[in-house]
């Protein structure tokens, strides 16, 4: 590794906000040849940081080097112009263009007249393409293409460049696994040319895998930079949060009532078939499986949004057919939904109101929604969850992602249901509310709940479940108890390489 | 910190923005002309908005779920027609229920389309204008609809009559707005419309049914149309075919002056109310310092492009875009 220069050096980065100080007094390296994490909670700065790199905001002061030489950026094509490359979480292509005219957007070669240049455009492209390895050609439609594919027309993006520095903002978010792999290749290509890499991710296996160096930033203050092979996850999630998370086993509950819902033999078109399982009160029941499995069009069957083509449905021993997720709610069924933006709550809505939501017609006093019982059902559940907000009025869309999942997770718990599906509960949260709500849904079961949690994330599901369904395209492989459960003969069922 | 200056202009412009461009407006009338705030002037301009105000009443809840509403000017003309027409046939007190159902119906088809059949409401709506145009021509035969014994019914009450020296237009309007005001504001039903206007899909998630939401602001908004042609009917005693041709576009202007975004989810009742009398007292203050008459379409532009400008600059924290 030469880690003689670094790529990307920032001194004193401050950037202030009314009230906040997001970013306070903030240096950094990045060596040329290196991966460097960057990690902290949500709020802690990073995407602010982010930004002055990218020349949306402006530091109020500090300096930021790139190659030793200070510079200034006014926009990001500024950036991506002094070397400093973005490969963001959310694709931002043109899926009705070319991938080479993506590569190339707003810098197509021309030829005379402003005519453009399609061979020359090709061709780079092309060489592009071939140093990340890929499988389609510079002539192919965006739209055609995997998300995962997606993702490296946005990194071959960045190769047009001479980037000296590149960073990665959740790349993985949704990628499979063995499109990872592509990933980190690519990464370590890069990495092996001299380039500085940033790499920001939630997930610390990732972060294991591929980094030399993690640095922390929390509060808006740079905490400490060390080399990630002297360092544990345990180490870094206490730099983040001044504490440790715990992801131990799930203690057994031996403690269960009665069976609150029973699925039998149930199908749904492709998605998935012959399901059955059954949760009881205090139990809680992980789903584990890759995208696509049809866990979550589980979830979105019994919750009424998908009808079954057969089988029954059985709550508290008797059979129910669920047509809306009106029904479901009436029945005793509430689902915390995979994607909290789009699905789980109204972004432009106030925070009680989103809370009150699916029982506003029950909140009467007379004709009119009763403003007290509201405010007292919002309280009841800020207070019980620790819902950080300045209060109910606040618009739902400026809280952090942990407390946007409180909100959700607190609107259906109002309900009181008998069975409550949560489904990727800690997606692109902060390690501190993911430990909060991991407790939270423990207790949850302890209280008597059914609770089936779905999830992408094997140490979360290992921590909160009690028993563990692992799925393979549309079918359940095998059932898990926690005692019997292990990280191999769980990724092995759940690849389809395990025989029944 | 000059920036943390500007920052609070702008949220400050950006929350009574509306309420700003109104004051300032009456100043600057009242300024030209000495006549403009005289309580003569200001009930006659208020009477004058009466009919667009009811109708833009129900547009509000429309924009508000997310939808358009571009019928509600062929329509008005279609209750004004039939409810002339049926006067003379049915006489006044059966003549305004079958009216109201006629119209009701023809919102229904269309909440129909967009609640349920999940269409475009744009494409239905636009379609609907000209639709509804024809119906109401086939329905009169091309002519003018005219009461024929004009003295000789109680049914000029609703547009021309007065109750304790306020006119019925005005009272009417004031009524509705307070009622749909409530409505809106205060119900289960009113919470459901910003929830689906604000994001469809999580609404449904929390069990919220879309589609019988969206349909119920189209039955609204067919009711302030109703009542708007009523109005319209007892004041003219008698109507061309084409009455209520391009108020669509100034119902709209009223309800995005206001401030409702078009992207659903936000505006009240009371911001459409101060948005319409905008419109009412630009165009009434044109005339008053004796600008012609039809510059006031140009002039309104201009304000709904000021708004708009406003509305967005203080989303993103700047005036200009530079990219």
């Amino acid at each position: 590794m030469t880690q003689s220069t670094p790529a990307l050096r920032l001194e004193g980065i401050v950037k202030e906000f009314p009230g906040v100080k997001a970013l306070d007094n903030v240096s950094l390296s990045v060596m040329a040849g290196e991966v460097h994490a960057l990690m902290g909670e949500n709020g802690a700065g990073k995407s602010t940081l982010m930004k002055v790199l990218g020349g949306i905001y402006q530091p109020d002061a500090g300096t930021i080097f790139v190659a030793e030489t200070p510079v200034v950026m006014s926009n990001p094509l500024d950036a991506k112009k002094k070397g400093i490359v973005f490969i963001h979480q959310e694709l931002s292509l043109a899926e009705e263009l070319s991938v080479a005219e993506n590569v190339y957007l707003g810098e197509l070669p021309t030829k005379s007249m402003g005519r453009v240049d399609w061979k020359t455009l090709f061709e780079k492209t092309d060489g592009i393409l071939t140093r990340l390895k890929v499988n389609f050609d510079a002539r192919t439609r965006v739209g055609d293409l995997s998300i995962a594919n997606q993702q490296m027309v946005e990194i071959a993006r960045a190769l047009t460049v001479d980037a000296k520095a590149v960073i990665f903002d959740e790349p993985t978010a949704s990628l499979t696994d063995a499109e990872k792999l592509v990933l980190f290749e690519v990464i370590a290509d890069l990495k092996s040319q001299g380039v500085g890499i940033v790499y920001i991710s939630h997930r610390m296996e990732e972060i294991f895998k591929i980094t030399d160096r993690v640095s922390v930033l929390r509060d808006g203050q740079y905490q400490d930079s060390v080399l990630t092979k002297d360092t544990t996850e345990e180490a870094i999630t206490r730099m983040m949060i001044g504490r440790n998370l715990d992801l131990s086993r799930a203690p057994v509950n031996h403690d269960l009532g009665d069976i609150a819902i029973e699925v039998k033999d149930l199908s749904c078109g492709a998605s998935f078939h012959n399901v059955s399982f059954q949760v009881r009160c205090g139990e809680v029941l992980g789903f584990y499986g890759l995208v696509g499995a049809g866990r979550t069009e589980i979830a979105e069957t019994l919750f009424g949004l998908r009808q079954p083509s057969s089988g029954t449905i059985l709550l508290d021993g008797k059979e129910i057919v669920i047509n809306s997720p009106a029904t479901a709610i009436r029945e005793g069924i509430s689902l915390v939904p995979e994607d909290r933006k789009t699905q789980g709550l109204v972004l432009g809505m106030n925070c009680r109101d989103n809370m009150t939501l699916p029982q506003i017609d029950d909140m009467k006093a007379g004709p009119f929604v009763s403003d007290g019982a509201e405010v007292a059902l919002f309280d009841l559940y800020r207070d019980r969850l620790d819902i950080r907000t300045p209060g109910w009025r606040q618009t739902v869309g400026n809280l952090s992602g942990g407390n946007q999942q409180k909100i959700v997770i607190g609107k259906w718990l109002s309900m009181h249901p008998k069975v409550l599906i949560v489904d990727e509960p800690t997606r692109g949260i902060d390690v501190g509310s993911k430990s909060e709500i991991h407790k939270l849904i423990r207790e949850l079961a302890a209280s008597g709940y059914a609770v089936i949690v779905i999830s992408s994330e094997m140490p979360e599901v290992l921590h909160v479940a009690d028993r563990i369904v692992a799925m393979y395209s549309g079918e359940i492989i095998k059932t898990f108890t926690s005692e019997d459960v292990t990280e191999d003969n769980l990724i092995q069922a759940i690849s389809g390489i395990t025989p029944k | 910190m000059a920036n943390t200056a500007r920052q609070k202009i702008l949220t400050v412009v950006g929350n009574h923005g509306i309420l700003i461009a109104f004051v300032m407006f009456m100043l600057v009338f009242a300024l030209a002309s000495p006549k403009f705030l005289s309580f003569e002037n200001l009930q006659s301009v208020v009477r004058s908005s009466a009919i667009l105000g009811v109708m833009a009443l129900g547009v509000t809840f429309v924009v508000i779920s997310g939808n358009l509403d571009l019928s509600v000017g062929s329509m008005m003309s279609f209750s004004t027609i039939v409810v002339l027409d049926l006067h003379d046939k049915l006489g006044p007190t059966l003549a305004i229920p079958t009216m109201y159902l006629m119209t009701l119906g023809l919102g229904g088809t269309i909440g129909f389309l967009v609640g349920y059949l999940k269409l475009n409401s744009l494409i239905v709506t636009l379609g609907m204008l000209s639709a509804i145009h024809g119906l109401t021509l086939t329905y009169s035969g091309g002519k003018n609809m005219d009461i024929d014994d004009k003295s000789g019914t109680w049914f000029s009450f609703f547009g021309q009559g007065e109750i304790l020296g306020l006119p019925v237009p005005i009272i009417l309007f004031i009524a509705l707005a307070a009622f749909l005001g409530i409505l809106l504001a205060k119900t289960p039903f009113g919470r459901k419309v910003y929830a689906v206007g604000g994001n469809a899909t999580a609404a449904s998630f929390s069990g919220i049914p879309r589609a019988r939401t969206v349909f119920n602001c189209y039955l609204i908004s067919a009711f302030c149309v109703a009542t708007a042609g009523l109005l319209q009917a007892s004041r003219s005693m008698g109507s061309q075919n084409t009455v209520g041709q391009g108020l669509e576009l100034e119902v709209l202007a009223a309800v995005i002056l206001g401030g409702a975004s078009l992207l659903g989810g936000s505006g009240t009742i009371l911001k459409t109310v101060i948005g319409v009398l905008i419109l009412g007292f630009i165009q009434n203050g044109l005339l008053l310092i004796g600008w012609p008459f039809y510059i006031q379409y140009v002039i309104t532009w201009i304000i709904i492009i000021l708004a708009v400008w406003l509305d967005i600059s203080v989303k993103r924290g700047k005036f200009w875009a530079t990219v």
